[in-house]
């Protein structure tokens, strides 16, 4: 991997204008999320595709269904899968191969966030109890990282979940033969979670960060949250880089935490179950 | 509100108090640092090596040293075998463990040069990340590496209702009722008690998460001892 090369003049151009005006170089305020776009039908082959960007981060997603072996200790429950491919083509960082430390975080982060919640009704997944159920898959494939893939991909993920459509299981031969028309995979749609990445730069707490805002950034910290009455609860989190919270930066994060979850959380349902 | 289940814990702890702890350091003669730290049926090992030159020299950096990580399972530390070698879950924990103990390590001082820091688990009962941390933040300071502060880590849950600390494997993994199993594992730095590494898993209020890291500085105090104290006894036999 090669390193993002970043020049001083531009580290502090933009730190100082965060602690100074609390603005970012593109001209938004430190806790504003660029625009987000999602497209639907990227591939007829798979349970569902999609498309999402927030601003120029541009992740693809899908989600396949395969028969398989149930493990010994949920014998009546489907099984899930994520992986991420941080693709060469996203970025001049990103090598072709193996999945790097950065792919296995992501993965594992979106992953355990779905597998906790209970997201996806895996007992409806089963076909033969112990012998043949459903498994998950979602895949991710980066195409543009222009920072905060994380969330991007984390959207994706959910996204293409809630699109994702039934298999048609051939008893007779034991194969899936291409996705039901009308019917979804089972979800439990009131445990959805969305995440949000927030990042120390400069004095600030920055949401939606750009690639630059991201190399120099402290600390990350990803907070998951659900619906719980109205209210946010968290639901999985996952601090990332060497800096520390400390505890006023750990009161600004959770404040505004609530508030983008507030502001955010009926869009992001109505992609996923629209 | 359904009733709070989590009452009692099986093992007689209070809800606030962290198992039995152990901590020795120089367990590894051949080492620059080494240390292990157990709490209850969960063991840590850790040995530091370094700094010594880092190879392939690209990866080098001019200005400061490196602090690699790597943490794993041995294959007998639980009921079901582990396939020897790397895994994403071990990759994971592996980077997370470097983040937190590189916001201490300064070694600025051994340009061109790398720590390695290796922890293995032995036998795991629930926390091994927060214990492998304990043994290799005991490690670096064995090695005589400057570090700003210490840390100390611990796995803060909640249990149905129930918040507790050090989490054990029925806790951390087999606790599916009422509201479940929360893990929360957390890294603090000795003296400004900044958190060096949060993870998250589960279903937690915002003002309940707050508690939990309140009680987490008094349990990572607690630890904080038992660390201090495995150092200055140094590589002795009891």
């Amino acid at each position: 991997m090669s390193k993002f090369i970043m020049p001083n003049l531009q580290k502090e151009a933009i730190e100082n204008l965060l602690n100074k005006e609390g603005k970012r170089l593109d001209g938004r305020n430190a806790d504003e999320y660029r625009e987000l776009f999602v497209e639907d039908g990227i591939s007829k082959n798979s349970a569902s595709a999609i498309r999402v960007r927030f601003g120029k981060t541009e992740v693809l997603a899908g989600v396949h269904l395969a028969l398989a072996t149930p493990y010994p200790d949920s014998p009546d429950q489907g099984t899930f899968m994520t992986s991420a491919e941080m693709h060469p083509m996203a970025s001049q960082q990103f090598d072709i191969g193996r999945p790097g430390i950065n792919a296995i975080e992501l993965a594992r982060v979106i992953d355990r966030g779905i597998r906790e919640s209970g997201f996806i009704d895996m007992k409806k997944l089963c076909i033969k109890e112990g012998e043949k159920v459903y498994q998950v898959f979602v895949d991710i494939v980066a195409i543009n990282d222009d920072g905060n893939l994380l969330d991007v991909a984390g959207l994706a993920a959910i996204i293409a979940l809630g699109k994702a459509r039934m298999p048609i299981y051939n008893e007779k031969e034991d194969k899936i033969d291409g996705y039901s028309e009308t019917e979804r995979i089972p979800l439990e749609k009131d445990v959805l979670s969305y995440s949000m990445t927030l990042h120390k730069v400069g004095d600030k707490i920055v949401a939606d960060v750009s690639k630059e805002e991201e190399e120099i950034s402290k600390f990350r910290l990803t907070i998951a949250m659900g619906d719980n009455a109205g209210k946010p609860r968290i639901t999985a989190m996952q601090k990332g880089k060497a800096g520390t919270i400390n505890t006023e930066d750990m009161e600004t994060i959770l404040k505004l935490a609530e508030s983008k979850w507030t502001e955010m959380f009926p869009k992001v349902k109505e992609h996923v179950f629209g | 509100m359904a009733k709070n289940i989590y009452t009692k814990r099986d093992d007689g702890r209070k809800m606030t108090e962290v198992r039995p702890m152990t901590a020795k350091v120089g367990i590894v003669p051949s080492a620059d640092g080494s240390a292990s730290f157990e709490t209850g049926k969960t063991k840590a090992i850790a040995v530091v090596r370094g700094p010594r030159t880092l190879h392939p020299q690209h990866m080098q950096n001019a200005k400061t040293g490196i602090l690699r990580v790597n943490y794993g399972m041995m294959p007998f530390s639980v009921e079901d075998r582990i396939r020897p070698g790397p895994n994403r879950r071990s990759e994971e924990i592996s980077k997370v463990t470097e983040w937190a103990l590189n916001s201490v390590v300064d070694l600025t001082g051994f340009p061109n040069t790398v720590v390695d820091v290796f922890i293995q688990i032995p036998q795991a009962d629930a926390g091994t990340r927060v214990a492998g941390i304990n043994a290799a933040a005991m490690a670096l300071a064995h090695a005589g590496l400057p570090m700003k502060q210490m840390v100390s880590a611990i796995g803060v849950g909640k249990i149905d209702q129930t918040l507790v600390v050090d989490l054990d494997k029925f806790e951390d993994s087999e606790f599916h009722d009422g509201e479940g199993s929360t893990d929360i594992p957390i890294v603090l730095t000795s003296r400004t008690k900044e958190i060096a590494l949060l993870q998250l898993d589960g279903k937690i209020s915002v003002d309940e998460f707050k508690e939990v890291i309140e009680m987490g500085k008094v349990a990572c105090d607690d630890i904080l001892k038992v660390q201090m104290e495995a150092l200055k006894n140094g590589g002795k036999d009891e």
